[in-house]
């Protein structure tokens, strides 16, 4: 069964004649992605399904990695803190890695960047490739995952001048979006639901995973998936736990994080959580690798209740996993969280450890509340963050590129 | 052809097959912002006009759980960034098919926007909780090479048009030249005056109530002639 028909079955065939339509105009097109990592976070997971279904459309879409040193994702990283506010420092020698690593990736790239009709760039790490393609065949466009609505300035000073160079750009909101000379587009991200990490999976696994990790399927169940990152504030997960615990004495928490090869703090960050949880038996710190996608899944199945209480973020994808199973989700009243979470009908926004474990409160004790708010949550996730929808903006974008600033286009 | 009784019925008019076209709307953000009515009205001034198009039309096509409570951005705005409820209420009746043009819409709404701020003295600094992002759309039109042949036809694909096609033929037609109307009214007044009651019907559903799913649901309706039509 071919992958274009294996998402009709999800989320059905009219769908994909939708996308075949607008895929139409874009037959034979060389389509590349660039990004850092081939594993760990959002953009690669998407990535990975995402380029073979544009592949299947008739477009020759292709997904390059750049590869760098300590030096290079030191820069980076600090460049992604800075872009969500953090003050960093970006010294002269991490720029200099950063620049002269991304030299060498463009001469690895060469042609297959140049001679392609339109080229994608995520984030802040490849970004500086386009300084090397002066004479670049196609439509240049800088994919911005990141939350940069207040950027931390001398951070954004230096990039904007990179990014400025664009034929386009993407954010995730508009509220995301800083000023550019080029058109900055909105397209959210999305999920694959057939990917390991949101398929659904037999009791019996679900059982394996709660028999693993010590967790008693009797006793209720909060669990936030991130990255240990200061960002998704893992240490007010805790403090919320404790809060909640005094209504909820058999509560028990999970705070699972992979670990991705472009982000140098996680280790650091993971000691103060490690830190916070003392010796709680019943507050699970999990550091899971890169690619345990059906741990991952498992566990958001087997909570009652999903957090993801960030103080920054960019949309929030395990967001939209928890709710892809039917998971109400208590989320940090920031960023894409709030595209997501609709108060009180998908789960509730918060903005304090306090409001979260009011909410935790809430949910526990009604069950019928967790089922309905659930449904709600998943039928969201259906019509609007699957990976086919994010595939139907990109195609809209690379058609509208191809007419220029044309508000109609009329195919056909 | 003779009827029983000698008589010629007349010829079915043929007013051509009906296209069903799809269409894919993508956002572009204008970096406009604004925080308080004072900004509103300035980049009301100069913000593209289909920018316009998107706030009070591109609405429909997102997810809601509650009904409309207002029928473009700029009011929800009003009401619950602002909290100014007189002027979300008078933002809140505007009807883009009854102005000839988007630039006459954008006159409307400033004079609405300056009359709240003669009210009061204060709307004009007062920050909302959040701020309006200006937004405006491409839109990618396309064939679906589907045909249809006649009026019953047209009836029985209405359940599983796709909402995006949906809104093309129903809502964005509507600013269309020269009629102005949606494309099915449009197309089925070639059909005769035996459609009129149908027309009739499909002139009182109202797009701006609820969302693409129960716009289906009253379609589906005009053209049973039941309930909800």
């Amino acid at each position: 069964m071919s992958l274009l028909d294996q998402y009709a079955e999800v989320v059905g065939p009219a769908m994909i004649d939708h996308l075949a339509q607008l895929a139409a105009p874009l037959q034979g097109a060389r389509v590349v992605h660039v990004n850092s990592t081939r594993v760990g976070g959002g953009v690669a997971e998407i990535l990975g399904k995402l380029v073979p279904l544009t592949r299947e459309l008739g477009v020759d879409a292709q997904w390059e990695v750049i590869s760098g040193d300590q030096d290079f994702f030191q820069c980076t990283k600090n460049m992604h803190n800075g872009l969500q506010g953090s003050p960093v420092n970006l010294s002269e020698r991490l720029v200099q890695a950063y620049e002269t690593t991304t030299e060498r990736a463009a001469s690895l790239l060469g042609a297959r960047l140049a001679e392609a009709e339109f080229v994608f760039i995520h984030d802040p790490q490849p970004a500086y490739l386009l300084r090397f393609f002066p004479e670049r065949h196609g439509k240049w466009i800088w994919r911005c995952h990141i939350d940069v609505s207040h950027p931390y300035r001398p951070v954004w000073k230096y990039l904007r001048n990179i990014v400025g160079g664009y034929d386009a750009s993407v954010f995730s909101l508009a509220a995301f979006a800083q000023a550019l000379p080029c058109p900055e587009y909105i397209v959210p991200p999305s999920i694959d639901p057939l990917a390991d990490k949101n398929i659904d999976l037999e009791d019996a696994e679900l059982g394996a995973v709660r028999a693993r990790f010590g967790l008693d399927p009797q006793r209720p169940l909060v669990v936030q998936v991130s990255r240990f990152d200061r960002f998704k504030d893992p240490v007010g997960v805790i403090h919320a736990f404790r809060l909640a615990l005094r209504y909820l004495p058999r509560l028990q928490l999970v705070l699972a994080g992979g670990s991705a090869s472009d982000d140098p703090e996680g280790d650091v960050v993971l000691q103060e959580v490690r830190s916070a949880a003392a010796d709680d038996p019943d507050v699970h710190v999990l550091l899971l690798p890169a690619d345990d996608h059906r741990t991952v899944n498992a566990l958001q199945r087997c909570a009652d209740v999903v957090l993801q209480k960030s103080l920054r973020e960019g949309f929030g994808l395990t967001v939209t996993e928890a709710m892809w199973k039917h998971r109400p989700v208590i989320g940090g009243n920031t960023g894409g969280i709030r595209l997501q979470v609709f108060d009180h009908h998908t789960g509730y926004l918060v903005s304090t450890p306090e409001g979260a474990a009011l909410r935790i409160r809430h949910l526990i004790a009604r069950p019928d509340r967790i089922a309905e708010m659930g449904q709600k949550a998943h039928n969201l996730v259906r019509d609007n963050f699957l990976i086919t929808r994010q595939l139907r903006e990109y195609l809209t974008l690379m058609v509208a590129l191809l007419h220029a600033a044309r508000e109609r286009i009329e195919l056909g | 052809m003779t009827q029983p009784g000698g008589q010629y019925a007349a010829p079915e008019p043929d007013p051509g097959e009906f296209a069903v076209k799809d269409c894919a709307l993508i956002a572009i953000a204008t970096g406009l912002r604004a925080v308080t009515l004072g900004d509103l009205q300035d980049h009301l001034r100069v913000v593209a006009l289909e920018s316009l198009y998107y706030h009070f039309w591109g609405g429909l096509l997102q997810q809601r759980f509650e009904p409309r409570e207002y029928n473009n951005d700029f009011a929800e705005w009003a009401r619950h960034a602002l909290h100014y409820a007189p002027l979300a209420e008078r933002l809140a009746v505007l009807d883009p098919t009854d102005h000839p043009d988007l630039g006459d819409l954008r006159r409307e709404l400033l004079d609405r926007v300056e009359e709240s701020l003669y009210e009061s003295e204060d709307l004009g600094w007062m920050h909302a909780i959040r701020p309006f992002e200006f937004i405006r759309c491409q839109t990618v039109v396309f064939d679906t090479d589907r045909r249809i042949r006649g009026p019953d036809e047209l009836a029985d694909v209405i359940p599983a048009l796709p909402p995006s096609s949906l809104f093309y033929h129903f809502i964005d037609a509507r600013r269309r030249e020269p009629l102005g109307v949606d494309d099915f009214r449009a197309w089925l007044q070639g059909w005769g005056p035996d459609r009129q009651a149908l027309i009739d019907r499909l002139s009182g559903v109202d797009p701006y109530e609820g969302g693409l799913n129960e716009l289906r649901a009253s379609l589906v309706a005009a053209f049973t002639g039941g309930e909800g039509a």
